[in-house]
């Protein structure tokens, strides 16, 4: 109901300020600020190389939060993607240590990603059980799986070819970060303007309307899933060829991060609202942020506080300022 | 809502096909079936002992089953342990305060962040999942900032009694875990609160257009979620000897799924106490018995995964059956 009320903006001068005004542009805003103010105070953190290390380290968090955003726009969530990554991160590793040809390597993660993530948005959809159940179940399969077939053992001795992160393009754009602007550019353009990515809006702003509409919310839900798996599947390659170890655990509070990319990117957690160009911008601010507490002096142990914080107040701006436009909308 | 039209052979098979009813069976075969594979399961020592670890879950899966009956949830309840095992070491560590001091200030600690959760979601309306995932962050991050890593030893010997002493050979924190459930279950039963919990739980607006309290109500019910957690981490702490950080992770995770276990359905409005006891009691006894089966410790994170997805999935094809 509210989600049309929404799309509906207010006449004249106002709409201008808005357009401009959007989540996306406060996001970069925020990233250049804090990238000047941090500057002033430690000219180290504006060098080259870290700032490219804060790119390269994270843009598995902002490959995944796209995924995850889609799910958050169909009104639904999932907190098994961190475990899954860490899965399909293994076995990619697992498979290169073996001797399998890269291609299978770099695909495997992919179409398992698919599988996983198919199989949760079936259930979901078909069968009714919430994401948040659904998901909490696959999260702990997956968590005790992993460890208790690896051991908790580091995979180590992957060859050179491997190691995705290592390509540049036109020799200076680093591979993951190519895919990071790829992926998302791709999905924001198919989530604006075909209708397939349109109708993941639909179901999440009025299911019923969608259907009546001819959308049909359970196939449109398990497809969002098997691309959220997608993602999960590149985020989990990206994860694991970023450095020569692969520890074969699950990253602790991984899908914590996730969410909150998606979250903080503006993707509204009442369904219906967001975009992924939001969510790839929050992914950085967010690991531009946890490097920042480095380079002014506040250990590191403070990150998860700062990081909570955030998602909290974007949450509650993002509720107020829904009921403020209905306000509006209303008069 | 179908009630009034149930026939009598209806309402005969649905007091069989309840879903304590079904669980309580169950329980009794995995009893006798892990009894069977291992003669080291079915002893009063080891039984006791298995009451001693379940207690920290299941202190937080009663408040759990109050605020998963109202239709919301709360997945910081982990976080919440973490913050309050720390607070407590670190206020009688590095503050100074007397032990009972620490205690009592990590419970008042417990229970403000459990209304903090509540005023996000009943004033500002965040919903409960968001609020909590939001929380759990924040809750597991003060924790880990107020530690810096550190972790506390070295309790007197009077503060291990509650974790590892023993009342009439009974684990002292069993007791209090009993007196807990009853507690729990007869507010359930027997009072407005309780009512209003299912009130809530199976239409929001018509409870509210009823004149039922149901932000006082929801209010109360995550702050109890709170405290329990705070409790949870006392008994913890007391069995452990020794506080950090990451106390209580994955917490939620045992808490829910006893509580989903047991019969409440995660759309809020129907379940027990009992229920949850018994999910509870499913699953430490399942952990404990895989462990003697020479399963390890991880892949029973597994089996309660497959377990909590299973018993959903059943609940909602029992439920489509009836309708």
């Amino acid at each position: 109901m509210s989600a049309i009320a929404l799309f509906r903006a207010p006449a004249g001068r106002a709409t201008l300020w808005r357009r401009f005004f959007t989540q996306e542009t406060l996001l970069a805003g925020a990233i250049i600020g804090l990238a000047v103010v941090v500057g002033l105070i430690n000219p180290r953190f504006l060098a080259a190389n870290n700032l490219a290390d804060i790119l390269l380290g994270n843009a598995y968090v902002a490959v995944a939060a796209i995924g995850m955003s889609m799910v958050i726009i169909t009104g639904n969530i999932d907190i098994s993607v961190g475990a899954l990554i860490g899965v399909l991160a293994t076995v990619s590793g697992s498979l290169a240590v073996a001797g399998a040809p890269i291609v299978v390597t770099w695909l495997a993660p992919l179409v398992l990603g698919v599988a996983v993530m198919g199989l949760q948005g079936v259930i979901v959809a078909y069968v009714g059980v919430p994401a948040i159940v659904v998901t909490l179940g696959m999260l702990s399969i997956l968590k005790g799986g992993l460890i208790s077939v690896t051991g908790g053992k580091w995979i180590t001795d992957l060859p050179v070819a491997f190691h995705l992160a290592d390509i540049e393009i036109f020799g200076f754009i680093p591979m993951p970060v190519a895919i990071m602007v790829g992926a998302t550019a791709v999905a924001a353009v198919w989530m604006r303007w075909w209708p397939r990515g349109r109708a993941i809006y639909a179901i999440g702003g009025n299911a019923e309307a969608a259907r009546l509409s001819g959308v049909s919310p359970r196939r449109t839900l398990v497809l969002v899933f098997a691309l959220h798996g997608f993602f999960a599947g590149i985020a989990a390659l990206l994860f694991a060829t970023q450095l020569r170890v692969i520890q074969s655990t699950t990253p602790s509070g991984l899908e914590f991060t996730i969410i909150t990319a998606a979250v903080v990117g503006g993707v509204s957690i009442l369904g219906g609202v967001g975009t992924v160009v939001g969510a790839t911008l929050a992914a950085v601010l967010i690991a531009e942020i946890t490097s920042a507490l480095v380079f002014i002096n506040v250990s590191p142990f403070w990150t998860h506080a700062v990081q909570g914080t955030l998602i909290l107040a974007t949450v509650i701006a993002d509720i107020e300022r829904r009921r403020r436009r209905l306000a509006g909308a209303a008069r | 809502m179908s009630a009034v039209t149930t026939s009598a052979r209806a309402s005969r098979a649905r007091i069989f096909l309840r879903h304590e009813t079904v669980l309580a069976a169950l329980l009794i075969v995995a009893l006798f079936g892990l009894g069977l594979f291992n003669d080291r399961f079915l002893t009063v020592d080891n039984l006791l002992n298995q009451g001693r670890l379940m207690t920290e879950i299941g202190l937080i899966a009663l408040p759990m089953t109050f605020v998963i009956i109202t239709g919301g949830i709360d997945v910081s309840v982990g976080a919440m342990v973490g913050l309050c095992a720390i607070v407590l070491g670190y206020s009688w560590k590095n503050l100074g305060f007397p032990l009972p001091l620490a205690v009592v200030f990590s419970l008042a600690v417990g229970a403000a962040a459990g209304l903090a959760n509540g005023l996000v979601i009943t004033r500002i309306k965040v919903p409960a999942i968001i609020t909590t995932i939001a929380t759990l962050t924040l809750f597991r991050g003060l924790a880990e900032g107020i530690s810096q890593a550190h972790s506390v030893r070295g309790y007197p010997d009077w503060f291990y009694f509650l974790g590892q002493g023993d009342v009439f050979g009974v684990p002292t924190q069993l007791l209090i875990l009993i007196i807990a459930i009853a507690v729990f279950g007869v507010v359930l039963d027997r009072t407005s609160f309780g009512r209003t919990l299912y009130a809530i739980g199976s239409n929001e607006t018509a409870a509210r257009f009823s004149a039922l309290p149901v932000d006082r109500v929801k209010l109360t019910a995550y702050t109890l979620s709170g405290l329990m957690s705070g409790i949870s981490a006392f008994v913890l702490v007391s069995r452990v000897t020794t506080t950090r950080s990451d106390m209580g992770m994955g917490y939620e995770l045992d808490a829910i799924a006893a509580v989903l276990l047991g019969g409440t359905s995660v759309f809020g409005g129907s379940g027990t106490i009992w229920g949850s006891v018994i999910g509870l009691v499913m699953i430490q006894l399942l952990k404990n018995g895989l462990a003697l089966t020479g399963v390890k410790g991880d892949a029973t994170i597994m089996v309660i995964g497959v377990v909590l997805i299973a018993s959903v999935l059943i609940a909602s094809s029992l439920q489509r059956r009836r309708e």
